[in-house]
């Protein structure tokens, strides 16, 4: 959430020169605008993830099935989770309290996911476990985003609060289990059509075996699933119950 | 000294977490150094030597240096300090040896061809292409020129690491050397497109890079003469290898980045070039910490100078 840096407003009224008036005056317009520009942001992806949920309930009371479910949601989803890399522009710039890394390792899981998994192995966007993780991104952004909109317009249910800190403990863990699974049913498509791999010779003495490395993505999921995960429930303890947790320094 | 009456200080160790006393120290001379009471926590504490011990003054301050004497501390005559393990550490000469080792014998046993690596038929044989040959030289050359500077021309100014950031840092090293070693000493090794004048120029500046660099850890070697109590900056000497120092605060990393430069169009093997631009990376980081050091140190400071490349970065 961002603040007019604490001098600005206090000597605006007093000792302010006609320049640091109009510096005070910029330095307000400026944080109004960032504001502005954030609550925006944040409503139009819970308007986005909304239509998504939407879309895929629809489809599924219609048609009683989902298998194409996911083509028909797959330019939406391609749309609005790519567009989540503006997040990482905001911690760039500062505007967002969050580490650039953090949010970018996250953001580029999703679209890696998007993009290099599902949208590019067709035969793979029937499985379940790809209406498993969708349907735990889609009730994760929409309270992830309507918390912060809530936030930014200073007016926070509690109930959003306590999604917020809470879905997740049940949420997280079935997200990646169908991330993995879906990641795992296209291991023998990927095999069977070498599709992103390059073998030797070649001019560049290089060469990269997508399968492989699908297994080593997998496998990297094992360190870095409970570190994310223990960090959040610190989070969830120091929010919902102001404990003060001691950070072991490195 | 201070007149006439002579005090004797009491130090008392306090764990940082629990705070509970693991040591009371009496008849402290208070000319020690902390280091000096390091020594003594050791002795009375045989598990935690000197290297791995940080001592505080509050349980979340900085960390007190070795050199600093127990009267000219904010204590009383009875000092309490914190005390925090370091964990297990390691001379920076033992880890340096065990990183360049490491790269060195691994991109060995890809040229060797030892068994189980490539396929049965080529096990322990050698490539037809002397470039490879070549490349392995210059390799093995590059890290033995590292490991002859670690003995006698480096001087650490920490003395030791702990062991999470060696097992990290070699990981680093052996793993890249393991990947492009691989690719280098392949049976399907592809040879450079231009043939035999793009190896030439590449060994060429990459002979040039090396002694530019080991031009550059004697010049800053030579600055730090014992008994010197004026600080000063590197400056160009009369070796031409050194006038990099004109343009650039650390010409040791932009000669180093040259030599791995040379060595990709050497080789002409993408994951070199991959190696290179990681450590490219690091080493501006380094480097633009080291020219922000400079200049808050020094006043008269040239400003044409930039952290690595000379007019851009």
């Amino acid at each position: 959430l961002p603040h007019p840096a604490p001098g600005a407003m206090a000597s605006s009224e007093e000792d302010g020169t006609v320049e640091e008036k109009e510096n005070n005056n910029k330095k307000r317009t400026k944080s109004a605008l960032i504001t502005a520009w954030l609550t925006f942001y944040n409503i139009a992806m819970t308007a986005g993830w909304l239509v998504l949920a939407i879309t895929m309930m629809r489809f599924y009371i219609q048609k009683g099935t989902h298998k194409g479910l996911y083509r028909s949601i797959a330019r939406t989803l391609k749309f609005f989770q790519t567009f989540a890399l503006v997040e990482v522009g905001h911690c760039a710039v500062g505007i967002v309290r969050t580490s650039v890394i953090v949010t970018g390792v996250q953001v580029c899981s999703r679209i890696y996911m998007v993009w290099f998994i599902t949208s590019s192995i067709r035969q793979i966007q029937n499985e379940e476990s790809v209406i498993l993780f969708l349907v735990v991104w889609t009730v994760t952004e929409i309270t992830r985003y309507s918390y912060y909109t809530f936030n930014l317009l200073h007016h926070l249910p509690y109930f959003i609060k306590w999604a917020r800190y809470n879905f997740f403990i049940v949420l997280y863990p079935l997200g990646v289990v169908g991330e993995l699974l879906t990641i795992y049913a296209a291991l023998p498509f990927v095999r069977r059509s070498g599709m992103y791999s390059m073998r030797l010779p070649n001019k560049y003495n290089v060469s990269f075996d997508y399968y492989y490395f699908l297994i080593i993505v997998m496998l990297s999921y094992i360190p870095l699933f409970p570190q994310l995960y223990l960090h959040m429930l610190r989070q969830r303890r120091r929010v919902l119950h102001g404990e003060v947790i001691v950070e072991k320094d490195d | 000294g201070k007149g006439d009456v002579y005090i004797i200080f009491q130090v008392e160790v306090l764990d940082a977490t629990t705070k509970e006393q693991l040591c009371f120290l009496d008849k402290v001379d208070p000319h020690s150094t902390i280091g000096d009471i390091k020594s003594l926590f050791y002795k009375s504490c045989a598990q935690w030597y000197p290297a791995r011990q940080a001592l505080r003054l509050d349980t979340r301050g900085k960390s007190l240096r070795d050199d600093e004497i127990l009267q000219n501390l904010p204590v009383g005559t009875t000092a309490t300090m914190y005390f925090k393990d370091l964990g297990p550490q390691l001379g920076w000469t033992t880890v340096f040896f065990a990183e360049y080792i490491g790269a060195l014998l691994t991109y060995l046993v890809f040229f060797f061809r030892v068994p189980y690596i490539y396929s049965h038929t080529y096990a322990l044989t050698s490539s037809p292409h002397p470039v490879v040959t070549l490349a392995c030289v210059c390799h093995t050359f590059h890290y033995v020129k590292r490991l002859m500077e670690t003995i006698f021309v480096h001087r650490f100014s920490h003395g030791t690491m702990p062991l999470r950031t060696i097992v990290k840092n070699c990981a680093y090293y052996w793993g890249f050397s393991a990947w492009l070693a691989y690719y280098i000493n392949h049976p399907l090794y592809t040879p450079p497109s231009y043939g035999e004048l793009q190896v030439k120029y590449a060994l060429f500046t990459f002979a040039m890079c090396e002694i530019g660099n080991l031009s550059i850890h004697m010049s800053l070697s030579n600055l730090r003469t014992d008994g010197e109590l004026v600080r000063r900056f590197p400056t160009p000497t009369k070796n031409p290898f050194t006038w990099l120092f004109f343009f650039v605060s650390c010409p040791n990393y932009t000669y180093e980045v040259g030599a791995w430069l040379s060595f990709t169009v050497m080789t002409q093997c993408l994951p070199v070039a991959i190696y290179t631009l990681f450590g490219f990376i690091q080493m501006t980081i380094w480097a633009k910490v080291k020219h922000r050091a400079y200049i808050r140190e020094f006043k008269d400071y040239p400003s044409v100078r930039t952290a690595i490349i000379p007019l851009i970065l």
